[in-house]
């Protein structure tokens, strides 16, 4: 047994709004650069829906993550290493920009520009590729909230495959129709796929934390692991020609912070936590014949971390005591494995994802409400539930390899859940039989109960900070602090775009934001190397650095009349 | 002997050996970020999947077929009884075929560069001279097989006489200046473009050749890497400025 600590995610679906403030908080904090405009590292699907990009679900088309074997061994899907290098000078089946969306801005200089006349300027879409009129046909929502989805809505790969399985046909006539929310980020997977596709070898797992990142400067533009990946979770920046994923937020995490799309979640359903798991058995339970039984296995990888074994195998691999600790209070662990309410997103994928969901029961409740039941009444929701094979089969798509049992008993608990608080809030006594029915009692499923629903920050985000012993290596680890002249706002190197060494993220930007959040004073403009900080400006005079400094030469007339 | 000659295959060739060399090492440190294939399948692929397996594969080719001719003594084939007929027809043959391939690949994915929105628009100013200079060498070298299909065969249009000799006499430090100064205008003119490409090489995107990621089919899938300084396989070395207070341990 070898114990390894991972940072993993729970998203509790049925509190997803879908309004997106993840997804454009992260793009703000990561992926506002040129080279990746389409690029969204945390993205929300509205399902049924083709997904960004465009069906990546369909693994016979984009042939992502791992198969068995005729012997059972594990095999990239994309085939094994001499044919990867074989297809290295043109990826067969890398997604093109038409599969994600071409991005755009508008000309909005037309508007104020636009000479007198009887028309109203418009502001035409410009490609932000060609920089050219363009047309917007598609983009990373564009079947948001089941938009076109009475004619789209074929093209699910789920759908598909539930419409081919069973003889109901997912409905999309309005009345019929169950929607929900998916957000997305990458899965930081136990059994990446991706870095099984690098040829360089540039994708690597962090021993401490699990989290998978791109080693900048060792990618080298091979583009396989954009095949590689079954959920298309890593982009290729295509002004720089590197890979670049989801960070995991990594340099607040490390000093005890939640990811940007965590922190900012409007229905605050997203949870933070370490995992205890067991690296040497991670190829093996990928690597189980059945696809139905992917989600146990990876359940089984999960160490309880008040195991005494489990304990001194944490101690002799080095993972620190606070480290433990927190791993005992982590929520996801409680959410994945204690009440088995989360499930992991597509185990059939056979990468291990470590972001895991709790499957909504909204559509269930919704439709028992609409048609005027009592949609908190135990008997109503598990008839439901029972009923409508619809939802909870595409549900068990997404989620289980398509066996419905799990989701039904993951549904049967939330129900259970709302029940017997109801019955609570009602001032009865607790039904312990309601938990009963569900093989849980009362008491956890009050505990379940109150981190689902009113779990605070410090419950919700668990996150044991990085060692500060480590602390110089933790920043920009595969990236590099050795710039010689101050950095002037990404500078271009010698060979053109992008090239040079790059400018840390996590340095500058980061101590300067912590610098402000602690400090009593004003941060100081300085510390933010050459930007204006406009946030403390009082109104008052120039603010630093806002213009360039004036020649100081005494002989200049203009600096004569600057009334100082 | 001419002072051009001298300077031409006395010189240049070590001139360009410098700049290869040393340009790579420099860039290699100085510009990791900027070492990438930079590609451009991300706008389109349909051209590029027939175009650049095309090209990449012929050029594998041409490179196997200037070893076997450049490196490989005439002496050594004739002794294992291969006759300068023979050689001279299985060379032209692979030869032609190889640059063909490698011709019309490169010949699509211009054409690509220059059709394709999105892809001309990503293509620099260094990538227009480097499609330059690699076009005329392959150009003129599918030239020099050519013209030496109807040629007489004398000791001075058989490139094995005079530029393999002067190619190998350059390893040993004593160019054989005379036996390349012999050889046809088209070799020359082959050389002289193909040692501007060489000399281009570092600071292009061709440097990617540099690293082909042949190490994939040794490597684990699985990569992990440590924050720590424990030592672990491809993890880089400390950056200066951060060495850590104290002295190293005595092992004895
Ligand atoms: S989800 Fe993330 S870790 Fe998993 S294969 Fe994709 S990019 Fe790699
Ligand atoms: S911010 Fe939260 S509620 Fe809003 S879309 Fe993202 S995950 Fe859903």
């Amino acid at each position: 047994m070898r114990v390894m600590a991972q940072m993993g995610m729970v998203m509790n679906l049925d509190k997803c709004i879908g309004c997106h403030t993840c997804s454009v908080t992260c793009k703000q904090a990561w992926t506002n650069r040129a080279g990746v405009e389409y690029v969204w590292f945390n993205n929300v699907e509205t399902r049924p829906g083709q997904g960004y990009p465009r069906r990546y679900e369909d693994q016979e088309q984009w042939r992502g993550g791992w198969e068995l074997n005729k012997r059972g061994r594990l095999k990239l899907k994309a085939g094994g290493r001499v044919r990867k290098l074989l297809g290295i000078f043109a990826s067969p089946v890398q997604p093109e920009l038409k599969d994600y969306y071409e991005p755009w801005t508008y000309d909005y200089q037309n508007l104020v520009q636009a000479p007198l006349g009887n028309d109203f300027p418009v502001a035409r879409p410009k490609s932000l590729i060609t920089g050219k009129d363009t047309k917007i046909t598609w983009s990373a929502n564009w079947d948001d909230d089941l938009g076109g989805t009475a004619e789209l809505g074929h093209l699910d790969p789920l759908v598909e495959k539930v419409r081919r399985e069973s003889e109901d046909r997912i409905k999309f006539e309005f009345e019929q129709t169950f929607m929900f929310y998916l957000p997305r980020i990458c899965e930081h997977c136990l059994n990446p796929s991706c870095m099984a596709s690098c040829p360089s070898g540039a994708i690597y797992k962090r021993e401490e934390d699990g989290i998978v990142l791109v080693d900048q400067d060792r990618c080298r533009g091979w583009r396989q692991c954009v095949t590689g990946c079954p959920y298309k979770k890593i982009y290729f920046n295509h002004k720089t020609g590197k890979a670049e994923k989801c960070t995991f937020c990594y340099p607040r995490v490390e000093i005890g912070l939640p990811t940007v799309c965590s922190e900012t979640c409007v229905g605050r359903l997203r949870y933070l936590g370490l995992f205890l798991y067991d690296a040497d058995a991670v190829t093996a339970a990928a690597s189980r014949a059945d696809p139905r039984e992917l989600y146990e296995a990876q359940l089984d990888l999960l160490l309880d971390p008040n195991d005494p074994d489990v304990i001194a195998g944490a101690r002799e691999q080095g993972i620190p005591e606070d480290w433990m600790d927190a791993a005992r209070r982590s929520p996801v662990y409680a959410l994945a494995k204690v009440y088995r309410v989360a499930l992991p997103l597509h185990p059939e994928y056979r990468t291990m994802p470590m972001v895991w969901y709790v499957p909504p029961l909204s559509p269930v409740v919704d439709l028992l409400r609409e048609q005027g039941h009592d949609a908190e009444d135990r008997g109503n929701l598990f008839g439901a539930i029972e009923a409508l094979r619809i939802p909870v089969e595409y549900l068990a798509e997404l989620f289980t390899a398509g066996d419905t049992a799990v989701v039904t008993d993951v549904l049967r608990k939330l129900a259970a859940m709302r029940a017997y608080l109801r019955g609570i809030t009602l001032g009865n006594d607790p039904d312990d039989a309601i938990a009963a029915s569900v093989g849980m009692d009362g008491e956890s499923l009050y505990a379940m109960y109150r981190l689902m629903a009113i779990a605070k920050y410090e419950e919700r985000y668990v996150i044991p900070k990085a060692h500060v012993e480590q602390a110089h290596d933790l920043e920009e680890l595969g990236c590099s602090l050795n710039f010689e002249e101050g950095p002037g706002m990404y500078p271009s190197g010698a060979f053109g775009e992008a090239s040079g060494r790059p400018t840390p993220v996590a340095v500058e930007t980061f101590h300067a934001l912590k610098q402000r959040q602690t400090t009593e004073d004003f941060a100081q403009p300085g510390r933010l190397q050459g930007r204006v900080n406009l946030l403390n400006w009082d109104g008052e005079g120039v603010p630093e650095g806002l213009f360039p400094e004036k020649p100081s030469d005494p002989g200049r007339k203009d600096t004569e009349g600057d009334g100082q | 002997m001419a002072l051009l000659d001298i300077l031409l295959w006395g010189v240049l060739p070590y001139v360009m050996v410098a700049v290869l060399v040393g340009g790579s090492i420099w860039r290699y440190r100085y510009d990791q970020f900027g070492w990438t294939t930079r590609s451009s399948q991300l706008y389109e692929s349909r051209l590029l999947r027939i175009g650049s397996p095309l090209f990449h594969f012929g050029l594998l080719f041409v490179i196997a077929g200037h070893f076997f001719g450049l490196v490989i003594p005439m002496a050594w084939t004739e002794a294992v009884g291969m006759s300068q007929g023979i050689y001279h027809f299985n060379a032209l043959l692979v030869g032609s075929l190889a640059g063909i391939c490698t011709l019309g690949g490169l010949a699509i994915l211009i054409y690509r560069r220059r059709r394709t929105g999105p892809v001309f628009m990503a293509t620099t100013r260094n990538d227009k001279l480097m499609y330059v200079v690699l076009a005329a060498a392959i150009l003129l070298g599918l030239w020099t097989t050519v013209a030496s299909i109807g040629a007489p065969e004398t000791p001075q249009n058989n490139y094995r006489e005079t530029v393999s000799p002067w190619f190998r006499s350059l390893f040993i430090l004593q160019p054989d200046i005379g036996a390349m100064a012999e050889a046809p205008f088209s070799f020359h003119l082959h050389t002289l473009v193909g040692m501007a490409l060489f000399t281009l090489w570092p600071f292009t995107r061709l440097v990617h050749a540099f690293t082909a990621p042949l190490h994939y089919l040794f490597r684990p899938y699985i990569v992990y890497r440590s924050r720590d300084e424990r030592p672990v396989a491809g993890a880089r070395a400390r950056q200066r400025g951060w060495s850590q207070v104290g002295t190293a341990d005595r092992d004895r």
